[in-house]
């Protein structure tokens, strides 16, 4: 066994135990942080693939920015040990099964099939700078990124704005 | 196959011998630097000169302790969170470089791995708090993840300008980009010094903030919530959240130091022979001198400055460092682009 194969292997057991977790848990923030292993080894999967400026973003991003959120999230609402009805959204759950199914059927047979195996991969290169050249180019999506950034800003500020709490009017403002 | 795991071991090792000897020193340095800066005399009897003993006998006492576990609490999380905290401290160390050729993995992305891995350790705390069964716990963990989350993009930011002047995320180029002509071509004294100075000022404030050291301690505030995230750890799991607390001051000092301080550069290193062994042991030297520096000086702001409060803590992290360090980013991106205009024309 080579190390890049035993890294795949710990990763992936990682990233399926942790979803396998967080689906069968029944406490929904233990199911969160099964997730946080999930994210950790889709990160480690990024990183066996040389991809290490995606990796190290799907950390900061996922497993440090995202999980937050949902942790504080979950904390925030009203606790109780056995919260998850799963025969509620049985339809959602087919119709995401269903599409998933389809997602890797697409995979495997679909036209960008046979991805090369692990070892004919080329050398683990540093990504960072190729990827930054590659937003510079005339004819990168640059401006798309751009753009939905701004709107996602947006959409925050609105958000933030709704939710606030106006103050109530003072007695000496409504006489 | 077995010599890449037998180095990655003995590396490990090292690492781990080396958080820990240092978080043993700068526990007893923070009581010690507590006590002349309120006047006292700080631990002073056990071992005999200046109580130099005190924290190895702590650390004993500490791993004798009782190992403690509510009957409510969630057991695994309970367990598994000094693991996740004292994991990601401990992955912090790998891309430090210590001294010339003296780094476990020159990672291209260091700087960025370290702010990655940073994150993770929150994740840990607020297993801690959650897994404890405690309400004092639960505030803490929330107030630990309201505050890390908010801190984390000046952090990012005020990373930017060292980043942007030397062109690379790598610590131990930047480092080698430090030497100069009398091994003094420090960031702090480039043609950027003006952004240099403001934006490692905004760097510490805000590591200060993402370490939980005071006056941002409020996860753990003791006046308010006993000891916040982990009132309820006793023994060698308390001990770990202990270790990763000065570990992480360690690393984020030695970052400091390896982007603006100029790493293990120091003036002379010029006049010794590449290579050798004296020019190795004072690089190193240097470099953990330096850092050793930057926890003595968070150690005076915690014994110097007042706690926050939780909304100032958010209305500094929000209103004053995030906008403060965006433009410090703008300022040093238009720098560098200016250099670049003068060097073509």
């Amino acid at each position: 066994m080579t190390g890049a194969e035993l890294s795949f292997a710990v990763f992936t057991a990682l990233a399926l135990g942790g979803a396998l977790v967080a689906l069968f848990e029944t406490s929904v923030v233990r199911s969160a942080f099964a997730m946080f292993g999930t994210f950790l080894g889709v990160a480690g999967l990024y990183l066996t693939l040389g991809a290490d400026f995606l990796a190290m973003t799907q950390v900061l991003i996922y497993a440090g920015g995202i999980m937050v959120l949902y942790l504080f999230g979950l904390m925030l609402t009203k606790p109780s040990p056995h919260e998850r009805n799963l025969r509620r959204i049985g339809l959602a759950a087919a119709l995401a099964g269903a599409l998933a199914i389809l997602l890797l059927v697409q995979l495997f047979t679909g036209e960008h099939a046979g991805m090369p195996a692990p070892e004919n991969l080329p050398a683990p290169e540093p990504t960072a700078e190729a990827i930054g050249l590659a937003f510079l180019r005339a004819d990168s999506w640059l401006f798309a990124f751009e753009f939905a950034s701004v709107l996602l800003l947006a959409t925050l500020v609105g958000a933030v704005y709704i939710a606030r709490r106006r103050p109530e009017p003072r007695a000496e403002e409504l006489s | 196959m077995y010599e890449l795991l037998l180095s990655t071991a003995i590396a490990l090792a090292v690492v781990l011998a080396f958080i820990t000897v240092a978080a043993m020193f700068f526990v007893y340095a923070e009581r010690k630097v507590a006590g002349w800066i309120q006047h006292r005399v700080g631990p002073n009897r056990t071992g005999g000169f200046a109580g130099w003993a005190q924290s190895i006998a702590d650390s004993i006492k500490l791993l004798l302790k009782e190992d403690l576990i509510l009957r409510g609490a969630d057991r695994r999380l309970f367990q598994l969170a000094p693991a996740v905290v004292m994991a990601s401290a401990f992955a912090l160390f790998v891309v430090l470089p210590f001294g010339p050729g003296l780094i476990v993995a020159d990672v291209d992305l260091g700087v960025f791995l370290i702010l990655a891995i940073a994150s993770v350790t929150t994740i840990g705390v607020i297993m801690a708090g959650w897994g404890s069964y405690n309400k004092w716990s639960v505030y803490g963990a929330m107030r630990e993840a309201a505050q890390v989350a908010s801190y984390e993009i000046p952090l990012g930011l005020s990373l930017m300008p060292p980043i942007l002047y030397f062109g690379t995320f790598s610590l131990k180029a930047a480092t080698e980009a430090q030497t100069g002509s009398f091994g003094m071509g420090w960031y702090l004294f480039s043609d950027a010094f003006w952004i240099a100075i403001p934006s490692f000022l905004l760097f510490f404030v805000a590591a200060l903030a993402e370490n939980k050291r005071a006056p941002f301690d409020l996860p753990e505030a003791e006046s308010e919530l006993v000891a916040g995230f982990h009132t309820e750890y006793s023994g060698i799991r308390f001990s770990f959240f202990f270790l990763e607390e000065y570990a992480a001051m360690f690393v984020f000092s030695a970052v400091g130091a390896a982007l603006w301080l100029g790493g293990w550069n120091f003036p002379g290193i010029h006049l010794l022979e590449p290579g050798s062994t004296l020019l190795l042991v004072l690089a190193t030297a240097s470099f953990v001198l330096k850092a050793f520096f930057l926890v003595f000086i968070m150690m005076w702001v915690r014994w110097t400055v007042p706690r926050l409060r939780i909304d100032q803590v958010m209305t500094l992290g929000y209103k004053y460092l995030t906008p403060l360090s965006m433009a410090m980013a703008l300022i040093a991106a238009g720098w560098e682009y200016v250099k670049h205009l003068g060097a073509q024309a």
